[in-house]
């Protein structure tokens, strides 16, 4: 597979093929469909090209060992489906706190609990944004095709590796499972991010605390004889567990400040026929292939109907959806669920236009042409 | 005046520890720096892994790349930077409760891997940080704040779960039997696989005064009267060890190792540049 520049493939195998030129070179999992083939592909391919690949014993000793990995410096990924993204939330957190890159995919299946173990959902999106406890920042970004899978698991490592947090990609049954044609880009085409260091020890001793200007901490791979110190705690500079409530905010908004302070950089999003358009459709994933084809026929029926579809979930892209609600005369929101998207896409729509769902939970696909019934319901 | 090894080891600037006085732990921390030191291990290889708890604060004292990490998954996390990196000095610093009750699944998976590291649990019989509940290794009959009755659980006996699920190397000290630890953690360091040493604390604040177990010298007095060597024991009847603490080298096989072995793959599937 690696020595071909095209092939056709799965979204689950596009994203192992993604996260190789990406640099990945730590696979630690626990089987769940239908995120699967994530863990069988990266267990063919990584021992291919010197990497690991380690089954666990459970979900939280999946992201438990990437994390590991990824303390003695080397990319790590783990991948898992609902229920295992449940289980995953605490070692979320820790990530987030100690702020260690990790790539976390979440193939999303319909839940709650066991649910419909093979079929499409969209159900995980405010999981991905709160699912572990506590405020914290998070990057989420979401493929609709086969190629933009492996174009976004590079971009999730460069992401992680640029601001040192967990980005989960967040993908669904339908991109996991549908098999297209896809260009595997090689890595020296790519723009490749890796993490950066302190050259001197005494500095390096410190990695937590920060440069004026500095949002983003340098630290050393485990076993570069610096002799530093990670936790999960609340911490200080030094990286030692601290009671103190300055510290604590000093932290706390130094963690939210690298995301916010770097949307333009973070947040992408498409748009498909927003010129003239009086409905936008806000969608992402999946989802978006069943709008762009219900687009197509609405066009073809005079309506003037646009697609907008954050590819960077969270953060969401906030400002450009308040535009988009003063631009057009309605919002209609396609997801897999019972409405989750659509409360940011109200929220921001502020009362400038009204904002509708189209949402199911049946597992079954939203299909065109319901859209476009519902695209004629609320043109009325 | 302080040992050489704590100028040596320790992050100053980080001392006195946050454990009561009279607990057993600040022995047995010194105990691995005292292997290491033995050992002549370059310090920059070596990793402090431990999760949550009392033992788990050891990381956080001791000067190595230190990780403190999430209840019950130090074990996890260790394997993925032992894999990661081979070449390091893996050691897992965690407790009864972290290392059996929550990381329970961790630890047998790990034993079963063989994969190198050293996990040596500060055994206190108690979850000390949460003020005294029982553990997997309270004693059946014993009293913890959520056994005010008397536990009626059953208790694991470490080694011998670590023997039974594939570990190479396995054996019990205690906060008294200071030299005979720190053999049994450098030897453990030394197997290449996964090694446990339970090395018996003392909690005089909770587990000791819930069971009316005197003060932390009375406590390490009862290590000194009632332990055992694991070879003598093997002579003695069941009756006559009633109430004794089997301490010493319990278990040693040489058996392939996880990462050497993931290696091999590698090499086999010509991943090796």
């Amino acid at each position: 597979m690696a020595d071909k520049r095209f092939a056709l493939l799965q979204g689950n195998e596009a994203c192992v093929e993604g996260a190789i030129a990406a640099g990945m070179r730590f696979y630690s999992g626990y089987p769940i469909t239908p995120s699967t083939e994530i863990a069988e592909n990266s267990a063919v391919r990584l021992p291919q090209v010197g990497g690991k690949f380690i089954q666990m014993e459970d979900e939280i000793g999946g992201i438990a060992a990437a994390i590991g990995a990824s303390v003695a410096g080397v990319k790590a990924m783990t991948a898992t489906s609902g229920p295992g993204f449940s289980l995953k939330q605490e070692n979320i957190g820790y990530a987030a706190m100690a702020e260690i890159p990790l790539v976390v995919v979440d193939v999303q299946r319909s839940g709650p609990s066991t649910g419909l173990p093979t079929s499409p959902s969209q159900g995980d999106v405010m999981q991905t944004r709160w699912g572990t406890h506590g405020d914290h920042p998070i990057i989420v970004v979401s493929p609709s095709s086969v190629q933009e899978t492996y174009n976004l698991t590079v971009r999730a490592f460069n992401l992680s590796e640029k601001y040192h947090t967990p980005v989960i990609l967040m993908m669904d049954e339908i991109v996991g499972h549908l098999r297209e044609g896809v260009e595997l880009i090689p890595a020296e085409e790519l723009e490749i991010v890796n993490r950066e260091w302190w050259p001197e020890r005494e500095r390096a001793r410190h990695p937590y605390r920060m440069e004026p200007g500095q949002l983003v901490p340098k630290m050393t791979p485990f076993g570069g004889g610096v002799g530093y110190n990670i936790t999960g705690l609340s911490h200080d500079g030094e990286g030692f567990p601290t009671n103190s409530n300055e510290k604590t905010a000093e932290l706390m908004n130094r963690l939210f400040d690298k995301i916010n302070k770097n949307l333009d950089d973070i947040v992408t999003y498409e748009e498909q026929n927003l010129d003239d358009a009086e409905i936008a459709v806000v969608t992402f994933g999946g989802a978006a292939r069943s709008v762009m084809g219900a687009i197509d026929k609405a066009r073809s029926m005079g309506m003037k109907v646009g697609m907008f579809r954050p590819i960077t979930v969270w953060p969401f892209p906030e400002e450009q959806v308040r535009a988009l609600a003063k631009k057009v005369k309605h919002i209609l929101v396609v997801e897999h669920n019972n409405g989750q998207l659509v409360l940011e896409v109200e929220r921001l729509a502020g009362g400038n236009c009204p904002v509708s769902l189209l949402g199911r939970m049946d597992g079954s696909v939203i299909k065109p042409d319901e859209i476009v019934e519902k695209l004629k319901e609320v043109s009325k | 005046m302080p040992s050489e090894l704590v100028y040596q080891y320790f992050r100053q600037a980080k001392l006195p520890h946050i454990w009561c006085p009279g607990c057993g732990h600040g022995i047995l921390m010194k105990d691995v720096v005292t292997a290491v030191d033995n050992l002549g291990l370059d310090r920059g290889k070596v990793c402090i892994v431990s999760g949550i708890g009392c033992s788990s604060r050891a990381a956080g004292y001791m000067d190595f790349d230190t990780i403190h990490t999430t209840h019950g998954r130090a074990i996890a996390f260790a394997t993925g930077i032992k894999l990661a990196n081979p070449e390091l000095t893996v050691i897992v610093i965690t407790g009864d409760g972290d290392a059996s009750a929550i990381g329970g699944n961790h630890l047998i998976h790990a034993c079963r891997r063989n994969i190198d590291l050293t996990v040596v649990v500060f055994n206190n019989n108690i979850y000390g940080m949460t003020g005294g509940q029982y553990s997997p290794t309270t004693p059946t009959g014993d009293f913890g704040t959520t056994a005010p009755y008397g536990n009626i659980d059953n208790s694991f006996d470490l080694p011998d779960l670590a023997r039974s699920a594939g570990a190479t190397y396995t054996g019990r000290g205690t906060a008294f039997h200071v030299p005979q630890t720190i053999k049994l953690i450098e030897n453990g360091i030394k197997n290449k696989g996964l090694s446990l040493i339970d090395c018996m604390s003392v909690c005089p604040t909770y587990y000791g005064r819930k069971n009316k177990k005197g003060s932390a010298v009375d406590m390490m007095k009862w290590q000194r009267d009632n332990a055992v060597d694991y070879k003598k024991a093997q002579t003695m009847t069941e009756e006559e060890l009633k109430g004794k603490l089997i301490i010493g080298e319990m278990y040693h096989k040489e058996m392939p190792e996880y990462t050497a072995e993931y290696q091999k793959l590698i090499e086999r599937v010509g991943g090796a540049k």
